[in-house]
């Protein structure tokens, strides 16, 4: 690829002038359709903004909302009420084909009567550009996703992860302001999703375009993306980095959805050094270095309130003895092992009605294998505690 | 393992011995009968002449231009109603889908002659229509419908437009919507995307309907006997009346196969103008 490091093939040209700001806004996006019975809300008051050249996730359930919010961006629904900014540009009520997006369907939505070559040169054509740039960009581009020698055939000849690449070099061939993807990597087997989502990564690094993907896979919104917006029935619950999103969920919701979230109930005893001290299971303490934002104001006056603590799986450590000072030390008695293969997760009973699932590792030192009805020790530090009002 | 290498073609014995019986047998029958010669009265002799085609082909030859005319015309005529209405119940249908193919259908249960001939009544030069626009001066007193060439092809689109609006059907419905939703978002408006993706992605059915249209509006006599009167004769028409009315076997033999040849040379051309692989091809994606 020596020939393109000075423009890769995504390059907007230099006259287009791109003004400061978002690429992508949404502010009081509202959608309800009329079903049967009554009206659904399918998106619920969305305010978003995608930062230009961000890898931006839209994830949530089924149903919560994220496929509409992006077929608005497309513009394929037009919101019940809200404003949908490309560029700064309001486009709300502007047809599909006239706004500067390109999506990547998750059925590929490949023209089975063309070649590869004439499905990416679509938008080119319709474009009216001039056949040698389109030539050009169109070998330029099925060469970044490294289907060159498959130009000519029909899709329907190519393999599914094929497929996919060329319904991302169709988008990707017209320079759009945003790529959105919906759920492009759904029909394709464990395998070649991992290697495509590393794929999708360097594609979106190398032509430097804004990347709107919406997943229900947490896995894969918290591989590739650098923002996440996890949404739930038609709202955005939280919007952060990976970390942020995994370390610190702002609801319930999201501690929930990402990962597996141990929620614990407790009591908040006092405060030393910067950490709260949380009561958990039969008196044990958990410690917690920051209190959600509406006890924090409170101060002292927190003593006593109840929080439910969230701690994920694999940040706490098991041990039979216990732990020393400085760390959140809850003793229980082992319910349930899962042996999965790299890891060993375990089920462990803490008393006061509460359940902790911990992941270890199964590497070569770490000797204890704890049995069922096992009586054992958790701790963590509480930097890996996060909390939310009960 | 003799057995295992049998079993294929006990398999399909079953539809060889259908072929064999009801088509291979038949077609040869006639095409001997086309090279006999003789009456019915003193019995055909296989004479293996082919001098029957050579008078089909110079008596009729205006009937079978006719034939392919008219049913060339009834086809187009078929294209033009069928494919907006197959595209219609297809896009727009919505969950009643189902309810408007059996509203498209359900005149089809009626006896195909028993239409035919309710439209003569129809179409009758003082009848319900046109009686009511002469009455009130839209039509001059000599306008007739009935007895003329368009009264022939409009009761063949008529009577075969089903054969053209259901393989079209199947196609659309068939067909992913997001490949419009894909083509808007390539930029193309909507006229862009029906040239460039409904209509390509539904040339196959197109071809289908064709093929089950053009070949029998071509063959038909019943149109042509009811509504063209006499001077619209098809040679489905000079067929029937050669084999039923003079019983000169040969002659209706061999008018059959030069039909049948003339269709045959037609589809080929047809389906090579629209490029056999995109009309053979079945779009599952």
């Amino acid at each position: 690829m020596a020939s393109t490091s000075t423009t890769a093939p995504g390059t907007p040209a230099a006259d287009t002038a791109v003004p400061p700001g978002p690429a992508i806004s949404l502010e009081g996006v509202f959608k309800s359709f009329r079903s049967g019975s009554g009206t659904v809300h399918a998106v619920d008051g969305v305010d978003l903004g995608v930062e230009r050249g961000e890898f931006f996730s839209l994830l949530g359930p089924s149903g919560c909302g994220k496929t509409t919010t992006m077929r608005m961006i497309a513009g394929f629904e037009e919101p019940t009420a809200g404003v949908v900014r490309l560029n700064g540009r309001d486009v709300t009520g502007v047809p599909a084909n006239r706004r500067d997006v390109n999506m990547v369907f998750q059925s590929y939505a490949l023209f089975p009567h063309m070649s590869v070559a004439d499905n990416v040169a679509f938008g080119l054509r319709r474009r009216r550009v001039a056949k040698d740039e389109i030539r050009r960009r169109v070998g330029e581009m099925l060469e970044l996703v490294e289907l060159g020698h498959r130009a000519g055939h029909r899709p329907s000849r190519l393999s599914g992860g094929q497929q996919q690449r060329v319904a991302l070099a169709r988008a990707l061939v017209n320079r759009p302001a945003a790529l959105l993807l919906d759920e492009p990597l759904g029909a394709l087997d464990l395998k070649l999703r991992q290697t495509m989502q590393v794929e999708l990564k360097r594609i979106q690094r190398e032509v430097g375009i804004t990347f709107v993907y919406v997943t229900h896979d947490q896995g894969e919104a918290l591989t590739m993306s650098d923002r996440i917006a996890v949404m739930n029935n038609g709202r955005v619950e939280q919007l952060g980095t990976p970390a942020q999103v995994y370390e610190r969920p702002a609801t319930r919701f999201v501690a929930d959805f990402i990962g597996t979230g141990n929620l614990v109930r407790g009591t908040v005893r006092g405060e030393s050094g910067g950490v709260w001290r949380v009561e958990v299971g039969d008196g044990a303490t958990a410690l917690l270095a920051e209190l959600p934002a509406a006890l924090a104001s409170q101060g002292s006056g927190a003593v006593g309130s109840e929080v439910d603590l969230i701690v994920r799986p694999e940040k706490i450590r098991l041990g039979t003895e216990a732990p020393g000072d400085g760390v959140s030390a809850v003793p229980g008695t082992v319910a349930e092992t899962v042996y999965t293969g790299a890891a060993t997760h375990y089920q462990v009973d803490i008393g006061g009605g509460g359940t902790v699932t911990v992941h270890l590792q199964n590497s070569s030192d770490s000797a204890l294998a704890a049995d069922r009805g096992d009586r054992v020790w958790l701790s963590w530090p509480a930097r890996h505690s996060a909390a939310l009002p009960a | 393992m003799r057995n295992r290498k049998l079993t294929p073609y006990v398999l399909v014995l079953p539809a060889w011995t259908w072929l064999a019986l009801f088509f291979v047998v038949p077609i040869g029958g006639m095409l001997s009968l086309s090279l006999t010669t003789g009456n019915v009265i003193t019995g055909f002799q296989q004479t293996f002449a082919v001098g029957n085609y050579a008078d089909a082909v110079g008596t009729y030859w205006e009937q079978i231009l006719r034939s392919l005319l008219y049913g060339g015309c009834a086809t187009l005529v078929c294209i033009a109603v069928g494919y907006p209405v197959a595209y219609w119940i297809a896009f727009r249908g919505g969950a009643y889908k189902s309810t408007y193919l059996l509203l498209l259908l359900l005149p089809f249960f009626v006896s195909f002659v028993l239409r035919t001939i309710s439209w003569r009544f129809f179409l009758s030069d003082n009848g319900v229509v046109l009686g009511t626009f002469k009455d009130l001066g839209l039509l001059p007193d000599g306008f007739a419908v009935l007895n003329t060439a368009p009264a022939v092809v409009l009761g063949l689109a008529y009577n075969f437009l089903p054969f053209m609006v259901l393989p079209i059907y199947a196609v659309l419905e068939r067909m992913d919507p997001h490949l419009v939703e894909a083509s808007h978002d390539l930029y193309a408006n909507r006229v862009r995307a029906f040239v460039h993706v409904v209509l390509p992605v539904s040339l196959p059915g197109v071809f289908a309907g064709v093929l089950m249209t053009f070949i029998p509006t071509s063959a038909d006599y019943v149109n042509a006997s009811v509504l063209g009167g006499t001077h619209n004769t098809m040679i489905g028409n000079v067929i029937q009346t050669q084999y039923l009315v003079n019983n000169n076997y040969p002659i209706a033999a061999s008018i059959t196969f030069v039909l049948m040849g003339l269709l045959l040379v037609g589809i080929f051309s047809y389906a090579r103008a629209l490029g056999t692989e995109r009309v053979m091809e079945v779009h599952t994606s």
